[in-house]
């Protein structure tokens, strides 16, 4: 049994006074009904959060959140109900009500194992204790004096410090029974500076699955200060972007957003199960130029949006999904999986025990390619050069696409020239990709600052890419060109 | 007593228990919100139930003040070392957080003196089966609306209520239950290679108020039929229409930008704009905290303090901003009692339908959906993904998708020239469509 494993055991059934005879009665209550699959989630987790402002450490704030979600699965119908409260009556009260989806029958329960677990992603550690209280002020209290020192336009600055210590136990049908624990930490340091009553604003951080030490290694935390200053100094200049078809170069790392909304959600299994993607039924087929290999790798050690196991227990994976232009493969939770007749790819994650889990990414990214990053924009004539990006929005039906720019600059000549207000790009997955002419030869991972919503449900995600060009994409300023 | 009256007092008495335990714990000052909420989700796709959903969430809420310093904590879990660990961690962070002078319990005598019934509450007692039944219909009217319906991410009818109490050691402590009910339905069009996807709601405090199924399902169709054949668009400045069900969203954004904390933080667009005219003098803008069966109704905010009728916007110029205790403080002015936000939000039409509308338009861009975040309030600079329609001669010609929308909302609200009496969408924010007069309109 791996350490994390004991834990996870520790917490969440020996400190409720659960047993695995108890846990046998649950899971036994859920298969008394004709059902395919079945499973038990339990979460306990602890998050504490700082907020300074004013030069002064303004908030904090404490969560628990706890309890189970129980799932009973019937072809490709689910019954789901969850409790916050870890009493055996209670969870067989929701074993009730989750297994009412399945018609009358017995599965047949069976005896519990403990999975073989693939090692350890990250340390089974509570980052809320990392640090003292006195040093988690003063990384924030530093941050802020080194943002204010680096520009005398700095007018405030607000900076967050965020810990998370999640802990889960998953036992399937199957009586396997696999746990995890997950820190996360995220640091962020905002600003807004002004100049001639120009005001404008920049914001950076990052985070992993580590302790609250992440930010203190190498200056972290004073980097994202800087970060932060430097990206709303340069929009003090920004002009209006342009509007119209441009060939656009996206820097590293960041950027990378595009992937996960051009092609990654539209990638997940539901949606091709369900025939709803633009992506759907074209596994073979060649969806992007072939300069283009793209994986969703939760496996990366400390990333923050690696897995150890995912909320199903299945250890995550590394998992092409487009290679050389090719689409090999769909994203995949356990019902998904059976349901299409393929493996689980280690992509079924939930936001909470109070959430169903669906195909999510992990951490995607594209592979590096040829090109110097110098080459790609000496390459374009007139076009954006957009190297920071608020975020993205993707309808996966019809695979339009956007994400907005939070910092960008145009390409004139060959060269990267002024700056330009955020501007917001739209195209279309497919279209877009196939339009990727040039990659670079520096992959890079974005700092750890992604999150995914779908259909409601948040969880922590990567993103990463090498500097790309893209032919032509719609570009949305006000300027005339 | 009914259950739900049981239910408020049992919450009432966890409040008076947290505050205690913090007086206990030192605190001087201390404020509470508890929650219980269960609700059943029935989603049926294709004609079969796909998913049964039962939710029950509990919470709580604490915040104590050690002087001008301030801790929180909240839980989902209510057993009683759950909570003593939570009031504890917010008496902990307490020490560790700065003196502000601006931290504290909203002022005593703002406190709701008396909490009126605002009927909130309607539950609907009603069975998977039977949710399922109004979901089917729902989907099979919009499959069956056109053959070139081809595929359906389904039917969801959601039933919910909740019981919530907030109290503070002022000796506030009301509470209310509610209700919320809604049905909602996407479907896939079909044509060639083009593949669409829209969908259609209704939510409501009153499950017998909700929209017929078959009509919810019927819209829904007709408008993922309407986005077949969707063209892009020549870049070029031309007047917008943002529909009634996309126009909220720039009214959320008036809010973000008149939030107090944005005003104090000086991270608004907006800075020093009460009192000024924002928009053309026959625009008004309100909220009705109070309205009855509202969508966001509440008699206090989330600190307690009564919440009023309130204009927003008067011929034009802006009446004040949304200010919370903190930031009122900040800003050496009272709450507007909007902790929580905006409730029942209403712009006044200028009274065109949205045939009028298109006339007055002649040439234009009908907005039907507004994609991505490019919305920066600091600077008022707008830049959104959209689809919708294009006009000429006041008609609808073709559907246009792929394009941006880009502006500054500075420009946008100063610059409206009508908003319609084409309200038909349900939600929180009463607006009819707004047409603006010109915007840079990016594409092909």
């Amino acid at each position: 049994m791996t350490q994390s494993l004991a834990i996870a055991r520790e917490t969440l059934l020996d400190h409720q006074g659960l047993t695995d005879n108890h846990l046998d009665q649950v899971m036994g209550r859920l298969l008394s009904r004709r059902v395919d699959a079945a499973d038990i989630y339990f979460q306990y987790s602890r998050l504490e959060s700082w907020v300074l402002e004013d030069g002064i450490i303004k908030e904090g704030s404490h969560s628990i959140e706890q309890g189970a979600g129980l799932r009973a699965i019937s072809g490709e119908k689910t019954g789901f109900a969850y409790t916050d409260s870890l009493d055996v009556e209670r969870l067989l009260s929701a074993a009730n009500a989750a297994r009412a989806i399945a018609s009358a029958g017995e599965h047949g329960a069976t005896p519990m194992i403990a999975g073989s677990q693939p090692p350890p992603l990250y340390a089974p550690i509570n980052p809320l204790e990392s640090l003292t209280e006195a040093e988690k002020l003063e990384l924030m209290r530093r941050a802020d004096e080194t943002a204010r020192a680096s520009d005398p336009r700095v007018q405030q600055v607000i900076v967050s410090l965020v810990a998370a210590h999640d802990t889960v136990l998953v036992m399937d049908n199957n009586g396997q029974i696999s746990g995890d624990v997950r820190p996360l930490v995220r640091m962020n340091v905002q600003v807004i500076v002004e100049q001639d009553g120009r005001r404008e604003q920049g914001s950076a951080g990052g985070g992993a699955r580590e302790d609250l030490g992440f930010f203190l290694h190498d200056e972290r935390g004073n980097g994202y200060a800087r970060e932060a200053v430097r990206q709303a100094v340069v929009n003090l200049d920004a002009v209006a972007a342009p509007a119209g078809m441009l060939p656009v170069v996206l820097g590293p790392g960041w950027p990378g957003v595009l992937l996960h909304e051009a092609v990654g959600h539209g990638l997940e299994g539901d949606f091709n199960r369900k025939g709803t993607s633009a992506f759907s039924g074209r596994i073979g087929e060649t969806v992007a130029s072939p300069l283009c290999t793209v994986v969703d790798d939760g496996t990366l050690e400390g990333r923050r949006g690696s897995l150890t196991i995912d909320d199903e227990g299945t250890p995550s994976g590394s998992n092409v999904l487009i290679e050389n232009g090719v689409l090999k493969g769909y994203m995949q939770d356990k019902m998904n999986a059976r349901l299409m007749g393929v493996e689980p790819t280690g992509n079924g994650r939930r936001e909470s025990y109070a959430h169903l889990p669906m195909p999510r990414m992990t951490n995607t990214y594209m592979l590096a390619g040829q090109h110097e990053p110098e080459e790609i924009i000496a390459s374009v004539n007139k076009g954006l050069y957009a190297v920071n990006f608020g975020g993205g929005q993707v309808d996966i039906t019809s695979g339009k696409f956007v994400f907005s720019a939070s910092e960008a600059y145009l390409i004139e000549n060959g060269r990267i020239t002024t700056p330009v207000k955020g501007a917001t790009l739209i195209g279309n997955g497919p279209e877009v990709m196939a339009r990727i002419s040039m990659v670079g030869n520096d992959l890079a991972l974005d700092s750890g600052v992604g999150t995914c919503g779908k259909e409601g449900q948040s969880v922590p995600v990567g993103v990463g890419q090498p500097t790309l060009k893209i032919d032509e994409l719609t570009v949305g300023g006000t300027a005339a060109q | 007593m009914t259950e739900e009256q049981q239910q408020i007092a049992t919450l009432k008495a966890s409040v008076e228990h947290l505050l205690d335990e913090a007086r206990q714990q030192g605190a001087d000052a201390a404020e509470a919100g508890v929650s219980a909420q269960t609700g059943l989700s029935v989603t049926v796709r294709l004609g079969e139930t796909e998913t049964i959903e039962h939710t029950s969430d509990n919470g709580l809420g604490i915040t104590v003040y050690f002087g001008n310093r301030k801790g929180s904590a909240n839980t989902t879990d209510l057993r009683p070392e759950a909570i003593r660990e939570s009031v504890a961690a917010a008496c902990r962070i307490a020490r560790y957080t700065s003196e502000d002078p601006a931290a504290g319990l909203a002022d005593a005598d703002r406190m709701a003196q008396e909490i009126p019934d605002l009927d909130l509450n309607h539950p609907w007692d009603i069975s998977a089966d039977a949710a399922a039944d109004i979901a089917r219909a729902c989907e099979e009217a919009a499959r069956t609306a056109d053959p070139r319906i081809s595929n359906s991410e389904g039917a969801t009818l959601y039933t919910q209520r909740s019981s919530f109490v907030y109290g503070n050691t002022h000796g506030f402590v009301g509470g209310y239950p509610t209700s919320r009910h809604s049905l909602s339905c996407a479907v896939i069009g079909q044509q060639g290679d083009d593949m669409q996807r829209d969908y259609w709601y209704d939510s409501n405090r009153l499950p017998d108020q909700l929209a017929a199924p078959e009509e919810i399902g019927r819209r829904a169709a007709e408008r993922t039929i309407a986005r077949l054949g969707g063209r892009k668009l020549g870049t070029r400045s031309c007047p917008v229409l943002f529909r009634a069900d996309v126009a909220p969203s720039l009214l959320r954004s008036l809010f973000s930008a008149i939030r107090g904390h944005a005003v104090y933080r000086k991270s608004t667009f907006l800075l020093d704009q009460v009192g000024e005219q924002i928009f053309p003098d026959w625009v008004t803008a309100s909220e009705d905290p109070l309205k009855l069966r509202g969508q966001a109704s509440a008699p206090f905010d989330n600190e307690g303090v009564a919440t009023r009728f309130r204009e927003l916007i008067g011929r034009g110029v802006l009446q004040g901003y949304l200010l919370d205790s903190y930031a009122a403080r900040k800003l050496g002015l009272q709450s507007t009692a909007s902790a929580g936000g905006v409730r029942n939000a209403s712009i006044g039409s200028s009274g065109q339908s949205q045939a009028e509308l298109l006339q007055q338009m002649d040439t234009g861009l009908i907005v039907t959906e507004l994609m991505g975040q490019g919305t920066n309030l600091v600077t008022g600079d707008y830049s959104r993904g959209a689809a919708g329609f294009w006009v000429e001669g006041g008609e609808i010609q073709y559907p246009v998708e792929e394009i941006t929308v880009a502006g500054n909302l500075r420009d946008m609200f100063r610059n409206l020239v009508a908003v319609g009496t084409d309200n038909d969408v349900p939600g929180s924010i009463d607006t009819g469509s707004w047409l603006i007069d010109s915007m840079t309109v990016a594409g092909g």
